[in-house]
């Protein structure tokens, strides 16, 4: 997943007591991506795409791949704050915010707190909100493969990024993210109703991002998160699925670059 | 010696196919509910009860009861109501709960107050274990899977507290919170009933049972790994300034007795039949790992994770499903190894005339040493008929060639010997020190 020539820097810095890692590349105002509830596995091409007109930064979240884990944290609420106050450390003035997945559940989280520490908002697939229609996919009832597969279109364009045989590092990670996975987010899973009524108050410019062929977050969450936040716009990317970042990377830096006028 | 009888009271329906004689593969969580038959379920539960009642008259010691939450193969979805009814409908055997599945008790004090009026209307004859279960059991009641050995832990402790401490006392724990602690209702054994702990395999449980000086019972578990399991108990129990002796060593095992050879090879083969029991060797019960060992279930504590520390994590937590899963190393496991044949021959399974198997329970006795001992019998496709020829001959013949080999090889159970302290109970002694 890691480009031939090393286009990003690790780093760490600390958080309430606790060491967070993060990569960072390229250059321009300053972006934070939040990843999945399944980790992240390295400078994938999402974040190379999105590096060509900003500076990435991408931290592992606090308990998931290298960054250590709050034993205290129950909830994505409590993830928000550390992120919050890591954006104070790492990212400033005013970056966009980039959420993927869970990673977008959290950025919501995030802007409903503070929505004074970030200056733009990109919630892709989000979990966080009930959905009206459907349920979000658990992925504690199918194996980390299954969940994997049904955030792509097909398994085909699944096995075509991650191949026949998942690297078992690949494997090691979904299956360590699932634990932090399941001491956030359990009852009720992957979405809270404490955040729908404060969206309101969000004066932040997001965009909402959806892959038509969406199975893991129902494609109402997207277009409950535009409604209710006041200066929302919805995009659904067509041909894509859940993981909109891994299946069109280049679509979905182009779409946040436009929306960030970077 | 003390010795219980056991069956997972098996959902057993010859009309579905799925159940009963057939063995057809049946997926862990993988089935819906609309094949139950509450008509059959009434009349099983009521079979079983019934068995109970004869085992006590067979002169068994204690019958055992496990909870399980939605398979088929054990019907025992809410263990307290099975044991309150035994309580009323029995007069003299202990009623060994083996046990009540602490993680996933939102209110662990109203469990408190359940045993205590188990206790109390059985007039002290309550033996009552804990146990985490599997991925299973917290699916099926939501209970949060990277808790669960943090909520075993605390669960335990507060129902302790509430046997054991006047109230009103408030109660602000992790996991559980109270205003008030103050059950009306407090055990007839004082200071509390035994507390034994069953368990396969997780140094985690062997441990923490010798920690606290619980019996520890080896379910169902081959010959040798259980030697190493007591092993280790003493191990932990010598770290603790205490010898572990036969009192607290425990052992469920596969024993079915027949009139005649031919008899209990045709019963004991439907062992391996029935609905399909992933932890009966060789049914056909198909466990789906990622449940069994659901993310946190397993320690997989990790301060500061490092590529390697949560390869190792997770390598861990593969082997812990596999073990759950299998109860074995399947890289080690010929094909043939489950086979009822295979079972007979490696005594995991003991079945015959009293004849053939007073002389292999001797070998368990002597191999092991165990103070309580479980006969696991009646389980699968084994039908009431089965199951009561068994029960009679046991009471006629091997029961009482057990007490004599328990007595030659000086095995003494928690109810002779104070697993705290170590020092012989008095003979109908009313409080066993062991609880305290």
């Amino acid at each position: 997943m890691t480009t031939a020539e090393q286009t990003w820097t690790e780093s760490t810095t600390e958080v309430a007591g606790l060491s967070v890692r993060y990569l960072q590349g390229g250059s321009g105002p300053a972006a934070v991506v939040l990843h999945h509830s399944t980790g992240n596995i390295g400078w994938v091409p999402f974040y190379e795409a999105l590096a060509q007109n900003f500076t990435v930064t991408v931290p592992d979240l606090p308990g998931y791949g290298q960054s250590e884990r709050p034993a205290w944290a129950r909830d994505a609420r409590d993830i928000a704050i550390l992120m919050s106050h890591f954006l104070t450390r790492v990212a400033p003035d005013s970056p966009t915010l980039v959420g993927l997945g869970f990673g977008g559940f959290i950025a919501a989280e995030l802007a409903a707190i503070n929505q004074d520490r970030i200056g733009s908002l990109v919630l892709v697939g989000a979990a966080g909100l009930q959905p009206d229609e459907g349920e979000i996919l658990d992925q504690m009832l199918v194996s980390y493969g299954e969940y994997m597969t049904a955030g792509f279109r097909d398994e085909a364009h699944f096995q075509e990024i991650f191949g026949e045989e998942v690297a078992p590092e690949v494997r090691e990670l979904w299956d360590f993210s699932r634990e932090m996975t399941a001491r956030l987010s359990w009852k009720p899973y992957m979405f809270n109703r404490r955040l729908a009524p404060v969206l309101g108050e969000v004066q932040t410019p997001t965009l909402v991002v959806a892959g038509s062929e969406e199975k893991v977050v129902p494609l109402s969450c997207a277009r409950q998160y535009a409604a209710a936040l006041p200066n929302a716009t919805l995009e659904v990317v067509q041909g894509a699925g859940h993981l909109v970042d891994y299946e069109e990377p280049e679509a979905l830096a182009a779409l946040i670059t436009s929306h960030a006028g970077a | 010696m003390f010795i219980g009888y056991f069956t997972e009271r098996p959902y057993q329906d010859q009309e579905s196919g799925y159940f009963g004689s057939t063995g057809r593969d049946i997926a862990d969580l993988g089935i819906s509910n609309r094949e139950y038959n509450p008509r059959l379920g009434s009349d099983l539960y009521n079979r079983y009860l019934d068995e109970k009642v004869y085992a006590e008259e067979m002169g068994f010691d204690g019958v055992m009861l496990n909870e399980h939450h939605s398979p088929p193969f054990c019907m025992g979805g809410v263990v307290n109501v099975e044991a309150a009814i035994l309580s009323r409908i029995t007069q003299r055997v202990k009623i060994v709960i083996l046990g009540n599945v602490l993680p996933i008790w939102e209110d662990p004090l109203w469990l408190a107050e359940e045993l205590a009026e188990i206790d109390m209307i059985s007039r002290g004859r309550l033996v009552t274990g804990w146990v985490r279960r599997t991925g299973r059991e917290s699916v099926a009641h939501n209970a949060q899977a990277p808790f669960n050995w943090e909520r075993f832990q605390e669960a335990h402790d507060l129902v302790l507290a509430a046997w054991t401490k006047p109230g009103p006392f408030r109660w602000e724990g992790e996991h559980y919170n109270y205003r008030y602690v103050n059950p009306w209702a407090k055990t007839y054994q004082q200071p509390h009933p035994q507390i034994w702990i069953p368990g396969v395999m997780s140094r985690n449980t062997v441990k923490w049972a010798a920690e606290h000086r619980y019996p520890y019972v080896m379910l169902a578990t081959e010959l040798e790994p259980t030697k190493n399991s007591y092993d280790y108990y003493t191990d932990v129990a010598k770290e603790n300034g205490y010898e572990a002796g036969t009192q607290h060593r425990s052992y469920l095992f596969k024993v079915h007795v027949d009139e005649t050879e031919e008899l209990a090879d045709q019963a004991a083969r439907k062992y391996v039949e029935g609905p399909s029991n992933p932890f009966l060797e060789g049914n056909q019960g198909i466990v789906r790992p990622y449940l069994q060992n659901l993310p946190g279930m397993t320690s997989r504590t990790n301060l500061l994770p490092t590529v390697t520390s949560f390869t190792q994590s997770a390598a861990r937590g593969r082997q812990v499903a596999h073990q759950e899963a299998t109860g074995k190393d399947g890289s080690q496991v010929p094909e043939d190894y489950s086979s009822y044949e295979s079972q007979k021959e490696r005594m995991s399974i003991i079945t015959g005339t009293p004849k053939t198997v007073i002389p292999k329970i001797r070998h368990v006795l002597e191999y092991l040493r165990p103070g309580s001992i479980f006969f696991w019998d009646g389980d699968g496709a084994m039908d009431h008929d089965d199951a009561m020829r068994s029960l009679r001959l046991m009471g006629e013949e091997i029961i009482p060639a057990t007490r004599e080999m328990a007595k030659e090889f000086d095995l003494k159970g928690p109810f002779e010997m104070d697993t705290k302290t170590n020092e012989p109970i008095e003979e109908g002694e009313a409080i066993p020190a062991g609880g305290q």
